[in-house]
């Protein structure tokens, strides 16, 4: 694989995604040359690697080295950090064996800015330590499990606490300026998170989170799972893009296994995640309206989704599909076609008529505007990604540049804006809204016939593979490992709320308290995408 | 101007709106004394509050269908509320991570009595294979019902809005 015209001797695993192991020196070469070609780092996360090999933990500490599973090299016995970097040619999952005493690799977020709370988390979950951050500070660990002990570590065995869970936040000085604190329970009926508002008067001058409050432990619950159980959970990671995360493991258990998955089943996925980006943009549309007084937005588009979710169980069982992205292929057919593509056609000109409105509503167009900018600029400084960065002129869409099979018969058409405020990421959703409507009508027109689910190959030894799927959200990422008794051994998910959060502190400064909602709303991030 | 577009749109939309469903008692876990006294005062008019304490925000999606036009909940008296002393209900999501613990209690102890928890979703009520997959572990303490008490269980991944209106309504009922 070339990155920034350099050969850096990774192996294709599956179309456009590349693997390969290397010294921590060369690491750090590689996320220069990838910032260079103006790539961007998309996700960071560790492992423990003592044990690989051996079916549980307690087994002997000199276990032997992992049997190859397609682009795996020789590892060390002990940890190792993981970094996927989403270059010009597709994504490098890349690898550096760490000792197993005092871990430590170097710093990325002085060249990724996005890296600095995925180092965190990483340190927390598995005291893998980036040597020379900045922020050192905890992450997910919140003080329900003792300093020094690491739950991510085969080994870990430690009985849970409750310490008092000091957070040294950032202090904003000077005269008149007062803090709002804000959550984890909040307001409304959204996810638990805790914001911390710097303001004077109205205007706010900071915003810092802190997140991990739903901490559930989910990537400690994979091993030693069954491959099908495993994608259950994976669908969980975050219920709203259930059927990406759905898609990304199974993915990845596919390349893993080198099983193959019938070609109809790729057909049905792909309608599957478009069903339910538009599920999720529908709820948004509205939600954004509300936030601005225009009850009727809300009811309208709400309206609309629950149509949509109606039609969703008619059709396949389950009104937001989950479980039915199941490894080897899917768990229901599409028998009838007609009633979605009726249905397509009616939502599509319901969208037309509320954009329509939407357009001419001045107190909307007005609170929408130069509300929440993240510009193009700093978005590609500090790593925006998925729909956000789409809004801020980050022309990123795995389905448009990566295509995997069936997008690579589909030609999408990516949505973009520069300005980056709220009414540009309102304009993607409603662009996106009707792409996965010719999508949904493209998918229904060119599916092959034919079987829905195939059994996986039983593969021996160690085996790895990753998976990468454009979610409503942005890109989502699984990459596992399955050990040598063919259970899960260690799986990592990545929610691209991760690098989009922080932009969310950029996006409000200077702008108004009650705007927050409405700028939060249209970022709509995952808190337990990213809390794990 | 939007308003006449608006007008239009509602005048050709018309009305929604699905009649109620029935209380169903059977997903009460336990009655509390006076119930029926307390609901005289009450009548069926309750105001909830909503703590996310750890879902994956599956439960999350099925409370928001909830608020929109085929349901119309504040018609039938139900309300959502922002502050926890404004509320007659918990409606909790889980499984309830040990990051939340200290949160939800404090949130359970701010609600004034007389209170209903409703638990919602199969890790919220620990049952079948998602609640298992949810259970106890090092980051959480699993079914809402080992940090709080529970009155009305919801089971479902997630639980249709009209099921959580049937337990919802389970909650508050007059009925035995």
């Amino acid at each position: 694989m070339k990155i920034n015209a350099q050969d850096w001797n990774l192996n294709q695993i599956a179309p456009y995604i590349w693997r390969g192991q290397m010294e921590v020196g060369q690491l750090l070469a590689l996320a220069y040359a990838v910032k260079e070609e103006g790539g961007q780092l998309q996700a960071l996360w560790g492992s423990d690697d003592r044990f690989v090999g051996t079916s549980r933990a307690s087994d002997a500490r000199n276990s032997p080295l992992p049997q190859a599973g397609e682009g795996q090299g020789e590892r060390g016995a002990g940890y190792a950090i993981h970094v996927a970097f989403h270059a010009a040619a597709g994504l490098a999952w890349v690898s550096v064996a760490l000792a197993a005493d005092a871990p430590h690799y170097p710093d990325l977020a002085h060249i990724f800015p996005q890296a600095d709370r995925m180092q965190r988390a990483t340190f927390d979950l598995l005291g893998i330590k980036a040597e020379g951050a900045i922020d050192d500070r905890k992450w997910l660990r919140h003080g329900a499990w003792p300093e020094g002990t690491y739950p991510l570590r085969k080994d870990f065995s430690a009985a849970p606490v409750r310490e008092l869970d000091a957070y040294p936040f950032i202090q904003v000085e000077g005269d008149g300026v007062h803090e709002i604190p804000v959550g984890p329970i909040h307001a409304g009926t959204i996810e638990p998170g805790h914001f911390r508002f710097s303001i004077i008067g109205d205007r706010v001058l900071r915003l810092e989170q802190r997140l991990g409050y739903t901490h559930k432990g989910s990537e400690k619950r994979f091993e030693g799972m069954d491959l099908n159980t495993g994608a259950r959970l994976a669908g969980r990671i975050s219920g709203d893009a259930h059927s990406a995360y759905a898609w990304a493991y199974c993915s990845a258990v596919e390349t893993a296994t080198g099983s193959s998955v019938p070609p109809r089943a790729e057909w049905l996925r792909a309608l599957f995640l478009e069903i339910e980006r538009i599920a999720n943009h529908l709820g948004d549309l509205g939600y954004l309206g509300n936030d601005v007084a225009l009850a009727f937005g809300f009811m309208q588009f709400w309206r609309l989704k629950e149509d949509w979710l109606r039609l969703t169980a008619r059709l396949f069982g389950h009104r937001y599909l989950f479980d039915r992205i199941v490894p080897g292929g899917v768990a229901v057919d599409l028998s009838d076609a007609a009633p979605l593509l009726a249905e397509a056609d009616r939502l599509e000109a319901e969208v037309q008529s509320l954009k329509a409105i939407y357009d001419e509503q001045a107190v909307l167009q007005d609170r929408f505007a130069n509300t929440g900018t993240c510009k193009p600029e700093i978005a590609a400084r500090l790593g925006l990604t998925g729909l956000p960065g789409r809004a801020s002129g980050q022309a990123w869409d795995i389905r448009a540049q990566f295509p995997q099979m069936p997008y690579d018969k589909l030609d999408v058409n990516m949505a973009t804006h520069r300005k980056g405020d709220v009414f540009a990421r309102s304009e993607v959703r409603f662009a996106e809204v009707y792409e996965s409507l010719r999508l949904i009508r493209e998918i229904v027109r060119q599916m092959p016939t034919g079987p829905i689910r195939a059994e996986l190959t039983v593969a021996e030894g160690v085996r790895e593979g990753l998976g990468w799927v454009e979610s409503w959200r942005g890109p989502v990422i699984v990459a596992l490992r399955i050990g040598a008794d063919g259970r899960l051994d260690r799986v990592h998910a990545h929610d691209p709320s991760w690098q989009n959060w922080p932009l969310l502190e950029i996006g409000i400064i200077g702008n108004i308290v009650p705007d927050f909602p409405l700028i939060n709303k249209s970022f709509n991030l995952s808190y337990s995408g990213q809390d794990l | 101007m939007a308003t006449h577009l608006i007008l239009k749109k509602i005048f050709n939309t018309g009305i929604v709106s699905e009649p109620a469903p029935e209380a169903d008692l059977s997903l009460r876990k336990r009655e509390q004394e006076l119930h029926a006294d307390i609901l005289k005062v009450f009548g069926q008019a309750v105001t909830i509050r909503h703590v996310d304490a750890g879902s994956c925000n599956g439960c999350e999606l099925e409370i928001h269908a909830l608020g929109g036009p085929h349901y119309n909940i504040e018609g039938i008296g139900v309300k959502f509320a922002a502050s926890p002393r404004h509320v007659d209900v918990l409606l909790v999501t889980g499984p309830v991570t040990r990051n939340l613990e200290t949160a939800l209690k404090r949130t359970y102890e701010a609600t004034p009595e007389p209170k209903w928890v409703v638990a919602m979703g199969d890790c919220g009520c620990g049952c079948g294979d998602v609640g298992a997959m949810f259970g106890e572990n090092y980051a959480t303490c699993g079914k809402i019902s080992s940090v709080i008490p529970v009155d009305v269980e919801v089971p479902g991944c997630p639980p249709t809005p009209t099921a959580l209106l049937q337990g919802i309504l389970a909650a508050v009922s007059k009925r035995n």
